[in-house]
């Protein structure tokens, strides 16, 4: 965070590294918007149509939001590194789809998260040792320890929980929208999903009864340009993912995902469809992941450092800062206080998050079912009743 | 008391139901306008209307996807899979998705669905419309499997399920859906899940048997009774969690045990029933417990008799044991 770029110029579409174009031709449609939606000018002030009218007072939020996420991101590669925690997957460059689209949430709306959407869970109000725990899977963590770190839940923060399969938690959102819909609850969701997504069958699944059954959802399809080491270039022909929505009767609609306020705004109106019965938007939020897919792979391996550069000098948080210090809103004191109360912040829960206990050996075995069946009753038995594995705390 | 087939029962639950709870939803492939394919929902749409027997586009997975997010919105949907052939379109779903909500969120999700699906061959139905999957769903932690034999079992197992705490595969042996009749008390039971019924009390030989293949045990023990072998036939009912009980109260005063199913025999669900009535009552046992069941080859069409575990199959299986 210590150098600050000046945004670059806006980039128009062609400027985008993960556009097709392999045909040579744009099909147009009138339910896809093509030209990305972008709000923050490079002369620093915003498109006054679309400016979203946020306070003083909930930009800085939202920016401290993003900056603490991306601290949080550095600091567990770091404890990844070190062995204390065995995996992290995170959002490195792409804060601002992330928050800007959970931002425009108003309270009742349901996140659907992908794996990478921490942020919009800390911004909804989890407290971060609850996160840190579930990174740490100790005995503390919400999920039990029985799943590897990123994959939380929070039900109380109207959000979903968190699995790896791509592409299931698609029809899931549409499934809860369409439910809400059902009984005339004003209630939209968000699903969350990269661009490597679309090529699953649940996208296919979820758009489709989405514009069969009119459910008011919003498609966050965050191209990051890269599925591990696949580039969006292989995931489709199609020469936008906004154009996908034209073949499910669904509005499409090209987001600069790197600009916080046209995130939100984009995502914001997507919602606004939704509540007022016109059906499910798929956005495409055009950002770039700058790290590797997660802490098990070396990005380096397939994708060359000038394509990370050119993407480096487009980062959201330094475009969003530079906006927030044009308007008086932020400084470099602002910044160092907010990066080393974060940091700080960040090591008290994971110094409280290490010296938790494991969960109960016997924790295994709930949740199963709601009562637990005689099977593994016999086989919780038999496992207290046995050896300890060595090195797990028991 | 009305008499009922298999459809008519199970018709009759879904209707009950969702008089008494307007969270109730059906959903699938034909369900609505023309009751599904085999007129299980017979009259469903006329009488809730479109938003709660919904005629679905044709994918399994976006079917059972979807109705996973109704129940985390707190719907109860009981999705049928129009055959249980055509159920692994879904399989991610249901596997990853459905069995593991309440574990992997730490209890604060659960999804609860039920998933009605037609299961079994003896219908001309060929490989696509005949096979068996249960073992598969078993194998999946966080799944019951239910699979009734006759209506009055259908009507309260149904209802059971709807009501259960967890997620749901109710399997329909369709070869039996009309075949099968029997008195069905009007309005409201249950028959519980996780137990087993002896249908047959028997000294000799303890048969094991659930839906279509109940009958082919139940003629093998007649036929079985003329020479002079009095076996017990035992009806699962609900095979996951499994009424171990009632097994092994029966093995230990049989001392002998055939199991029935249509799966493949590999890894079917015989194998894990006589590998736990070895574990727990290995000492009472007279004879190598045996396993009558399908091949290990897809379900063939025209030779699907020879293929099934028939009366025919199960009879000598019960005297080499009952002589063993």
């Amino acid at each position: 965070m210590s150098a600050t770029p000046s945004p670059k110029a806006a980039p128009g579409v062609k400027e985008f590294a993960h556009d097709n174009g392999k045909n040579g031709h744009h099909a147009v449609s009138p339910l896809v918007t093509y030209e990305p939606i972008r709000v923050m000018r490079e002369d620093g002030s915003v498109d006054p149509a679309r400016d979203p009218g946020l306070t003083d007072a909930r930009m800085v939020e939202l920016y401290c939001t993003m900056v603490r996420t991306r601290i949080i991101d550095e600091r567990l590669v770091t404890l990844q590194r070190q062995g204390r925690i065995g995996f992290h997957i995170g959002s490195l460059g792409e804060e601002a789809t992330i928050i800007g689209s959970a931002a425009a949430a108003r309270k009742q709306d349901w996140i659907f998260p992908c794996y990478r959407e921490f942020g919009a869970l800390l911004l909804r109000g989890m407290p971060l040792q609850t996160y840190v725990d579930n990174m740490f899977g100790n005995g503390n963590d919400t999920v039990k320890g029985r799943q590897m770190p990123d994959h939380y839940s929070g039900r109380a923060y109207n959000f979903g929980s968190v699995s790896s399969p791509i592409g299931t938690q698609i029809t899931q959102a549409v499934g809860f929208a369409w439910a809400a819909k059902m009984k005339k609850d004003d209630l939209v969701t968000l699903v969350y999903f990269g661009e490597g997504a679309t090529s699953s069958n649940e996208f296919h699944n979820g758009a489709n009864f989405a514009g069969v059954f009119k459910t008011p959802t919003v498609f966050l399809c965050r191209n990051n340009g890269w599925a591990i080491s696949v580039p969006a270039s292989k995931q489709s022909a199609s020469q936008t993912f906004a154009d996908k929505a034209i073949a499910y009767g669904i509005r499409g609609v090209r987001v600069d995902g790197n600009d916080l306020l046209a995130v939100y705004s984009a995502t914001r109106e997507a919602i606004e469809r939704g509540s007022r019965g016109e059906g499910a938007t798929l956005l495409e939020l055009l950002t770039y992941r700058l790290s590797g897919h997660s802490t098990s792979d070396d990005p380096k391996a397939y994708r060359k450092d000038a394509e990370v550069d050119q993407w480096k000098s487009k980062d959201p948080n330094v475009r969003f800062r530079t906006w927030l210090e044009r308007r008086g809103l932020w400084n470099d004191k602002k910044q160092t206080e907010l990066e080393e109360q974060a940091a700080a912040d960040l090591q008290e829960c994971v110094k409280v998050a290490e010296k938790a206990p494991p969960p109960p050996l016997e924790s295994m075995f709930e949740d199963v079912f709601q009562e637990m069946p005689w099977h593994l009753r016999e086989q919780r038995d038999e496992l207290l009743k046995g050896p300890r594995a060595k090195g797990h705390g028991h | 008391m009305p008499q009922m087939n298999m459809v008519q029962a199970i018709n009759d639950a879904l209707r009950l139901e969702m008089r008494k709870n307007d969270k109730v939803v059906v959903l699938g492939e034909d369900v609505g306008k023309v009751g599904g394919v085999f007129r299980v929902t017979a009259g469903l749409y006329d009488e809730f209307g479109d938003d709660r027997v919904i005629d679905t586009p044709l994918s399994e997975g976006g079917i059972i996807g979807t109705a996973i997010g109704m129940a985390l919105y707190g719907l109860v949907p009981v999705p049928e899979i129009q055959f249980s052939d055509f159920i692994f379109p879904a399989y991610d779903q249901i596997v990853s998705e459905l069995a593991k909500f309440r574990y992997r969120s730490g209890g604060e999700f659960v999804s609860k669905l039920v998933i009605r699906t037609p299961v079994g061959g003896g219908i001309r139905g060929g490989h696509y419309h005949s096979q068996s999957p249960e073992s598969q769903f078993i194998h999946v932690a966080g799944l019951k499997v239910v699979c009734p034999s006759n209506p009055y079992d259908a009507k309260g197992l149904l209802l059971a399920s709807i009501r259960d705490p967890d997620p749901v595969l109710f399997f329909e042996p369709k070869r039996i859906y009309r075949a099968a009749k029997g008195d069905v008390p009007e309005g409201d039971y249950t028959v519980p899940l996780g137990k087993a019924q002896v249908i047959k009390p028997g000294k000799h030989v303890t048969i094991i048997a659930w839906g279509a293949m109940l009958y082919e045990a139940l003629d093998a023990a007649s036929q079985a009774m003329e020479k002079g072998i009095d076996a017990e036939v035992i009806d699962l009912r609900t095979l996951w969690p499994l009424d171990i009980d009632t097994i092994i109260e029966s093995v230990k005063k049989t001392g002998r045990v055939v199991v029935v199913h249509e799966a493949p025999k590999s890894c079917g669900f015989g194998s894990e029933i006589v590998a736990l009535i070895n574990e727990k009552a290995f000492l009472h046992l007279e004879a190598p417990p045996v396993r009558v069941t399908g091949f290990d080859t897809p379900f063939p069409y025209t030779l699907e008799m020879e293929y099934l575990p028939l009366a025919h199959r199960i009879l000598p299986a019960v005297v080499q044991t009952a002589q063993y």
